[in-house]
């Protein structure tokens, strides 16, 4: 545990080191409530709630995980830095997970900035705050799950700005493979029963009934399961990397 | 300590290193000679245990770097060729860093982070940007955080490149005054260096090894030089295609 601890520790300090992190959050500071705002008209439906916030979560997290992600081992690579890292005595689940945990972190704390939206909700009405919650833990696994597949794909190439792009289109197909024009275009091209099974793998649908206040084991298992599996993938990304691509 | 036996990598079918094989003992500083892409760097990095051998096996402190790799890693002191390192961390962020990784904390890692910054001589840079150092200081914030644990094995890829003649002195130094107490393996294009800090010298060409023997022998049987050794034992590989070729990094 003290490799992960090290390796947390210096990758929250390196978010914060570079405007890295200040960027990330003043942009997700104003994204959000203007998406909340202006798209989502939060003002104009007359409830208190924070539904319109929430509607556009996922395609601000598509955007901004892979952002964050993408530094995470193509950087390692390019400063020739992952040398240092594979000759130290630190298990390599270390190294992903304190990675990730790090990223994680600033995520949380980005949706910590959406607080005040929640206070003025709380000061014009009486919010479900209960499902308000479920809502941020939904966006929280949904960001741990988007930041998870960056991850994967920041260990398959040295180039940030190649990882970036890769990280958005994975996480967008992850997040639109049970959209309505998916699966009507997939159903043209498949069984009706692939092109379902397809549909359940939709991040979308699953943070839908987060977002509504509903907590299910099959919804927190496939959050769990995206991140094991980018997280799994950057590991043997990473391992691959000692074969000298063998 | 260090014990190569009989290493093999290959890249896309070209043999970085073909069957390697030497010692390093406690008290020995053995230099590791050879042109550009003759597989040094590979070497070192098999027994860093940064790159898994396709055959043969790499020991350090008799665990084996691959089997038992954090084991052999804890007793190594590695600094990878162009001494890698955190930009936007200070020198003292970057030995506390490595100190942290290998379990240090509280008075230990303070006192273990002093040591290293005063034997590095790294003096008022040791709490400045290394991205704002200059090169000589940047390969002593890698060099102070390679030796802070104080490990029994030291690997060094080229660790004066670059320094002006002070700063090499310094590292000579700092190699000299370690040397007794551990067993030191230097990549190395310096045979002056050979000469001033090592107790023998391993000269690899095409990824094997040509001789293993004290730098005053290897002079002797090639023309009374080490200068002269190294160019009879590598002075057919210098093709620049050739002399170019490295395995990839890692």
């Amino acid at each position: 545990m003290t490799g992960l601890i090290a390796i947390f520790r210096r990758e929250v300090a390196a978010y914060f080191e570079t405007p890295l992190a200040y960027v990330f959050l003043s942009v997700f500071a104003f994204a959000a409530p203007a998406f909340a705002w202006r798209v989502g008209r939060l003002f104009d439906t007359g409830r208190a709630d924070l539904s319109p916030l929430f509607d556009y979560m996922p395609w601000l997290l598509l955007v901004l995980m892979p952002a964050l992600a993408m530094r995470a081992w193509a950087e390692e690579r390019d400063r020739g830095t992952l040398e240092v890292l594979l000759a130290s005595p630190i298990a390599l689940y270390e190294l992903v997970l304190g990675k990730f945990l790090a990223a994680l972190s600033v995520a949380a704390l980005a949706l910590m900035l959406t607080f005040p939206m929640w206070a003025a909700m709380n000061y014009l009405g009486s919010p479900d705050n209960a499902a308000i919650a479920t809502a941020y833990l939904g966006a929280l696994l949904l960001a741990g799950g988007y930041l998870a597949l960056g991850q994967a794909l920041s260990a398959s190439t040295p180039n940030q700005v190649i990882a970036f792009v890769l990280g958005v289109g994975a996480c967008f197909l992850v997040t639109v493979s049970g959209a309505p024009f998916m699966l009507d275009a997939l159903s043209a091209h498949m069984p009706g029963a692939a092109a379902e099974a397809l549909a359940d793998l939709s991040a979308l649908a699953r943070f839908d009934s987060l977002r509504r206040g509903v907590i299910s084991l099959a919804d927190l298992i496939y959050f769990l399961s995206l991140m094991g599996l980018g997280l799994g993938l950057a590991m043997a990304l990473i391992d691959a990397r000692r074969g000298g691509g063998r | 300590m260090i014990r190569a036996d009989r290493l093999i990598k290959r890249f896309a079918g070209f043999t970085a290193v073909d069957a390697v094989s030497f010692t390093v003992e406690r008290g020995e500083v053995v230099a590791f000679l050879g042109p550009n892409g003759a597989g040094k760097s590979t070497t070192m990095r098999m027994l860093a245990g940064c790159l898994e051998p396709d055959d043969g096996r790499a020991l350090i402190a008799d665990f084996d770097c691959h089997i038992d790799r954090r084991a052999a890693q804890s007793h190594l002191g590695y600094l990878p060729e162009g001494a890698p390192a955190y930009p936007s961390m200070t020198a003292r962020g970057f030995v506390r860093f490595g100190l942290r990784a290998r379990g240090y904390s509280g008075a230990a890692l303070e006192e273990a982070t002093r040591v290293a910054l005063d034997r590095a001589r790294l003096g008022k840079m040791a709490d400045k940007a290394i991205g704002a150092l200059s090169k000589g200081y940047k390969r002593r914030a890698a060099l102070a955080a390679a030796i802070a644990h104080d490990p029994p094995v030291l690997i060094l890829d080229e660790p004066t490149d670059g320094l002006d003649p002070n700063q090499k002195d310094g590292v000579r130094d700092l190699i000299r005054e370690m040397a007794p107490k551990k067993a030191i393996l230097i990549s190395t294009h310096l045979l002056d260096e050979v000469d001033a800090m090592c107790s023998r010298a391993v000269v690899i060409a095409e990824g094997r090894v040509k001789v293993d023997a004290t730098p005053a022998e290897v002079a002797r049987q090639f023309g009374g030089s080490l200068e002269s050794a190294f160019r009879g034992l590598t002075g057919s590989l210098q093709d620049p295609v050739i002399s170019d070729q490295t395995g990839p990094r890692t």
